[in-house]
């Protein structure tokens, strides 16, 4: 199977491209986001404020990173699970975001947010941790530093893993997988 | 009657928060080779792989697996012949935890309060369980508990008649229902009986066992066996995208329960499934 190359900020050509099961290598620069940070992103749109970064073609990785070791730019860095950001990543996708990067399955309104606005979501392997963090590079806590792992970071990466899950056609990998491999009990 | 002084189980929980969290056990390491034979999916071989090095970077670069570090979850058999000295047990153990957390650069995750939501930053308070045996010795067992798959598991206050077709059902279901959530391949912990609370701890403590370990009852064993080869048939495979490993292992634990009860509950661990003891 061979990898398909993304360049963030990423255009709309390069998310249409995208098929689900694809699999990916980001570079560029993404931004970690998770709980408490897009609630505070989502009040600050609510009040009609700027998001403390451009997100136009940007996308997001759904990460809490473990504290960086002396001498390396960050910690153990794999994604967490993304359903509990559902209820603010259409108002991201409709802002321009045009991808995330997490693990498990999506709300049929961020699904939707996706095809409409032409964003796609992406799973990075949960807990393959250590191994991800290899292809970051570089990494600023740029917002809400005092969330602690849950703080904003600019992140720049360098091959970055991921399966695409959710693509702007509407599929789904997790249903089509487990469909695929069901077996009659 | 033995004197173990605080300090020294704070210094032996200290290095359990970073070798559990480091160093993932041969059984499961073990485990991810036998099922990428087996694995079906081009896609879930490929993620096995990936964790197999995962494991490895970290085990050799000692940092942890998984971002997510965990609950600090322990067991401690406390022999009853043994006297603590210079504090508690419980604050020695949260000690060690504040220790290992931060100088073994693990990520804190607890909130000081479920609502309001302020980590504490220290990852304390650890929750533990106090066994109190016979003997002049302590066995401490830690197992982090990561968010992800904790979030998946469930409990249900079943029928009595609904048996263990009921039973086989539940565990079905939620694993089913968790989907990719909790990092598949899990493992699957199950707890049958006692009381609402009884039957959570159970399936909690059966986690703790190696891959491939059967429960002693060859009739829990044989139902051990069912489940598992029943899960990995869902079709969720690694990561939920599809495939032939589902589940590492199922264990089961049960305890005697009342006529009126039959109490089930659930409890999923990611792959990771991080746990390491030591006597003193």
């Amino acid at each position: 199977m061979d990898w398909v190359r993304i360049t963030t900020p990423a255009t709309d050509e390069d998310i249409r491209k995208l098929k689900a099961g694809d699999r990916v290598l980001l570079t560029g620069y993404i931004y970690t986001a998770r709980d408490a940070a897009h609630k505070k992103l989502v009040e600050l749109l609510d009040e009609g404020k700027e998001l403390p970064f451009d997100i136009q073609g940007q996308f997001i990785y759904y990460v809490g990173p473990s504290p960086a070791k002396p001498g390396k730019v960050i910690g153990s860095a794999g994604p967490t699970t993304s359903y509990r950001m559902d209820s603010y990543a259409p108002r991201l996708i409709e802002q321009g975001l045009k991808g995330m990067v997490g693990k498990g399955s999506r709300s049929q309104e961020v699904r939707d947010a996706m095809v409409n606005h032409n964003a796609a979501y992406l799973a990075a392997v949960g807990g393959a941790a250590a191994l991800i963090a290899k292809s970051i590079q570089e990494a600023e806590i740029i917002a809400y530093e005092e969330l602690g792992a849950e703080a904003i970071r600019k992140l720049k990466v360098v091959d970055f893993p991921a399966i695409v899950v959710n693509d702007v056609h509407g599929n789904d990998l997790y249903e089509e997988g487990v469909k695929q491999y069901s077996q009659p009990m | 009657m033995k004197e173990i002084h605080v300090d020294s189980i704070t210094a032996a929980v200290k290095e359990l928060c970073m070798t559990a969290n480091y160093d993932l056990g041969q059984d499961v390491v073990d485990a991810f080779k036998s099922y990428h034979e087996s694995e079906a999916s081009p896609t879930g071989k490929g993620i096995l792989e990936q964790l197999l090095e995962n494991a490895e970077i970290a085990k050799n670069e000692r940092v942890p697996m998984c971002q997510d570090t965990g609950y600090a979850v322990f067991f401690v058999e406390l022999g009853q012949d043994v006297h603590i000295q210079g504090g508690t047990l419980t604050d020695a153990i949260n000690e060690g935890v504040r220790q290992g957390y931060t100088d073994g650069y693990l990520r804190k995750s607890i909130v000081e309060h479920p609502l309001n939501r302020k980590n504490t930053g220290d990852n304390t308070p650890a929750v533990i369980h106090i066994d109190l045996v016979s003997g002049n010795e302590v066995k401490i067992t830690i197992a982090p508990k990561g968010g992800g798959s904790e979030n998946m598991s469930g409990i249900k206050m079943l029928k009595p008649a609904d048996g263990v077709e009921g039973v086989k059902n539940f565990v079905i279901q939620r694993v089913r229902e968790a989907g990719p959530n909790p990092c598949p391949p899990i493992v699957v912990g199950v707890g049958i009986g006692g009381t609402f609370e009884k039957s959570a701890l159970l399936a909690k403590k059966s986690l703790l066992r190696n891959i491939g370990e059967r429960h002693a009852d060859p009739e829990i064993a044989a139902l051990e066996v069912e489940l598992l080869t029943k899960i990995n048939k869902l079709g969720i495979g690694p990561q939920g995208l599809g495939g032939t490993t589902t589940a590492l292992d199922v264990f089961i634990d049960v305890y005697p329960a009342h006529i009126a009860s039959l109490p089930v509950a659930v409890n999923i661990n990611c792959h990771a499934a991080r746990h390491k003891s030591v006597k003193l």
